[in-house]
């Protein structure tokens, strides 16, 4: 019994401890942002805003979600989409600070009233508007001309519904989404893809080919970082520098998160959403699968090792009261 | 030369030329331990037995660790973990055993605290402790600098700068090094030169020196023998004379081998259930986030805090001055040292039937736990008020110790 007791302060005394370092400190350290339910309706944006802009941004996400109540015509949006793919396509070099990401899975991965925004407006619509004040156009700026009404809008965000949503894997849904601007090295992905195979000259040890990708990734780095001040960080092992909640909240609204930051909004729905988070947690916490299957046996092992123990403690300890 | 007969057993040749039956009563089967203990006792093993697994980890680990500033991160984060067949298994275990080993250092301090284990010959016993103390805190220092992430450049850039020691102004700069602080680094800044010193720390002199002061932290056991729950003053060789008589009721003692023992592996067994259970469920507690960005020198992270285990030394540096900080996190380093010299009374007993000191080891010891909440939450408001005077308290209570001890009835 007073075993039992000594036991249960050290106990009580180890755990206040535990819940004083971890939990509370860390509550107390990051404040907390809560997720708008991957609803893109602009209602952080508007709340963030500047006086200035306030009424800007109110109307503009006003006229989004008009569009979005219209009917798109999907035949009338693939002549649209046509426009799109003078940009967005396989092997375009970097324009304006960036690789014009693939949409072959925009339907599938991104948010419907998000597109919308998108196409009427992209640094609206990804809360960046601050970056381009004034000297700066948005590289996908030119955008509004080739879709002028909402009509035109309404139906090639319901071709890209209809027509690009195909099933995606985590990492194509990394690769669409946050490629362009984070690599991840666990994943084996640069800014331009997956490196080449390539060989080293076996008589003089150099890789040639190798190399001129390794320069090709480096001035594209230093396109990426001219355009976002910096060099976006490589993702490979970020899901254990944070929690899953900042990235999804992070990922939703950058702004929320990291006020002034150069991010944009990716405009996720929950389907491209739980590949990302998937991918990041495939490169950057790999064993837990492997944690998952072993843990029950090595700790079963250690219960049974410790009931033999007491067995044998009890047959020493038995006469010597 | 020794007269040596043809041995008729290994037991017997290895007998005549090591000792070995003489060395095994020594450590084993004589080695008597009072029988009035509780789990507590066992914290010496469970120590022991951490700090084994630590070293067979590391070995695993070291395996494929890369000192170098740029490919130290990966080899840690990618090659062990993704690569190398049950490397994660290994690292999980290093890092909690390096997070455990503290709480159970922790809890073999205050219980020797507690129980008056460090007076009427066991002085010797404290202090090799507290050497250990001191070692396990270098090794797990040195160890944190090794995956080179943020954490571990920013908190070798801020320990490091603690050896510039007092500001120009004060002493006439006479305890200013600025200099000190580029030779410990081997660099203006922590890189290279500092990464490769701080890996030979870690994985070479530290655990030798370790392994080294154990022995020494055994052997001054051995004389004045294992506290007991009472602190009861036993006659060891009378206790014996009736253990070896087969009194095994009357006697109070048993031995090391196989009974004290038998005990230690049970209590060995639970913790080791824990210990797994972190290791497979909740080991982020072990392994801060912040170290899962790699080093960078131009990005200073926006909270910088110790691991759990220093923050209540930590935490009595920071909310003073810089002179007077490091003044008291000195005075906090080393007065755990003088603790057998400071507790004036005679009395070998536990705390709760000490009156005063009594009072004194629960406020010790919560103070203790403040500290350390205040140590890692943000410096500023409340918090800092309520840090500054559970430092405060810290001080008073060891200005206040001999006067309370002296003023204790003699039992």
């Amino acid at each position: 019994m007073r075993e039992l007791k000594i036991f249960a302060v050290v106990a009580i005394f180890s755990g206040i401890l535990y819940y004083g370092v971890e939990p509370f400190a860390h509550g107390q350290m990051h404040k907390h942002v809560d997720s708008n339910g991957l609803v893109y309706d602009g209602k952080a944006d508007i709340a963030e805003a500047s006086k200035d802009k306030k009424e800007a941004k109110t109307k503009f996400w006003a006229e989004v979600a008009e569009i979005a109540k219209l009917k798109g015509d999907v035949a009338a949006g693939e002549g649209g989409y046509a426009m799109c793919m003078g940009c967005h396509m396989d092997g375009i070099p970097n324009m304006g600070g960036v690789v014009p990401p693939s949409l072959e899975h925009a339907g599938a991965i991104y948010d419907k009233n998000y597109l919308i925004a998108l196409v009427k407006d992209p640094a609206m619509a990804s809360n960046v508007d601050h970056k381009y004040a004034d000297t700066m156009m948005h590289p996908m700026g030119s955008v509004g001309s080739m879709f002028p009404t909402p009509q035109s809008i309404a139906d090639v965000v319901a071709y890209l519904q209809a027509k690009k949503a195909g099933d995606v894997t985590p990492k194509v849904a990394y690769e669409e989404a946050c490629m362009r601007c984070h690599a991840n090295r666990y994943g084996k992905l640069t800014h331009l893809g997956t490196a080449p195979v390539t060989k080293s000259n076996i008589m003089t040890g150099y890789d040639v080919e190798g190399m001129k990708f390794k320069q090709k990734v480096a001035e594209e780095q230093a396109l990426v970082a001219a355009y976002m001040g910096k060099l976006p960080p490589d993702l490979s092992i970020i899901y254990r520098a944070r929690s899953h909640h900042f990235l999804e909240t992070l990922i939703e609204n950058p702004q929320g998160q990291l006020a002034g930051t150069a991010m944009p909004r990716v405009g996720l729905n929950q389907n491209g959403m739980d590949k990302v988070m998937k991918y990041l947690q495939e490169t950057g916490d790999p064993s837990k699968p492997k944690r998952e299957a072993l843990g029950p046996w090595v700790i079963g092992f250690f219960v049974i090792f410790t009931i033999l123990a007491y067995l044998w403690k009890q047959a020493h300890w038995r006469d010597l009261h | 030369m020794a007269h040596f007969k043809k041995a008729n057993s290994l037991n017997e040749w290895m007998d005549q030329r090591l000792g070995v039956n003489t060395l095994k009563k020594v450590m084993q089967s004589e080695y008597w331990i009072p029988k009035d203990i509780n789990f507590l006792w066992a914290m010496g093993m469970v120590l022991a037995a951490t700090f084994g697994i630590l070293v067979v980890s590391g070995i695993f680990l070291l395996m494929y660790y890369i000192p170098d500033t740029k490919l130290a991160f990966d080899s840690v984060n990618y090659i062990t973990m993704t690569e190398v067949g049950y490397g994660w298994l290994w690292r999980h275990v290093h890092g909690i055993g390096a997070s455990l080993v503290f709480l159970i250092i922790y809890i073999h301090m205050f219980t020797g605290i507690y129980y008056g284990s460090y007076k009427r010959g066991r002085e010797l016993i404290w202090l090799s402790g507290m050497l250990l103390f001191v070692l396990f805190s270098a090794e797990a220092f040195s160890g944190y600098m090794l995956p080179w992430g943020q954490m571990s450049y920013w908190a070798g850039m801020v320990i490091t700068n603690l050896f510039e020691g007092f500001s120009p102004d004060f002493a006439g700069g006479a305890l200013n090094s600025p200099a000190l602080v580029e030779w410990i680094r081997g660099d203006y800044v922590p890189d290279q030169a500092f990464l490769g010193r701080f890996f030979m720390l870690h994985v070479f002199l530290m655990p030798l020196m370790i392994i080294g002061v154990i022995v020494l932290h055994f052997g001054t056991l051995r004389l004045p023998h294992v506290n007991n729950q009472e602190g009861a003053d036993i006659d060891f060789d009378e206790a014996a004379a009736l253990w070896k008589a087969g009194n095994k009721k009357e006697s109070k003692v048993i031995p090391f081998s196989p009974v004290f023992l038998s005990k230690d592996v049970f209590v060995l067994g639970v913790y080791f259930i824990l210990f797994f259970y972190l290791v497979f469920y909740n080991f982020s507690f072990a392994m801060d986030p912040v170290n899962f960005d790699p080093a960078d020198g131009l990005k200073t992270p926006a909270h910088i805090y110790p691991e759990w285990y220093f923050l209540w030394s930590y935490e009595i540096l920071r909310p003073f001055s810089k002179d007077l900080g490091l003044l008291a996190f000195i005075f906090a380093q080393g007065i755990f040292f003088a603790l057998p010299f400071l507790d004036r009374s005679p009395n070998v007993a536990p705390a709760g039937r000490r009156g005063l000191f009594n009072i004194w080891f629960w406020i010790l010891l919560i103070d203790c736990i403040i500290l350390t909440f205040m140590g890692k939450l943000p410096p500023e408001g409340i918090w800092n008020v309520i840090g500054f005077w559970a430092a405060i308290t810290f001080f008073a209570l060891w200005i206040a110790l001999p006067i309370i001890t002296m003023l204790e009835k003699k039992k």
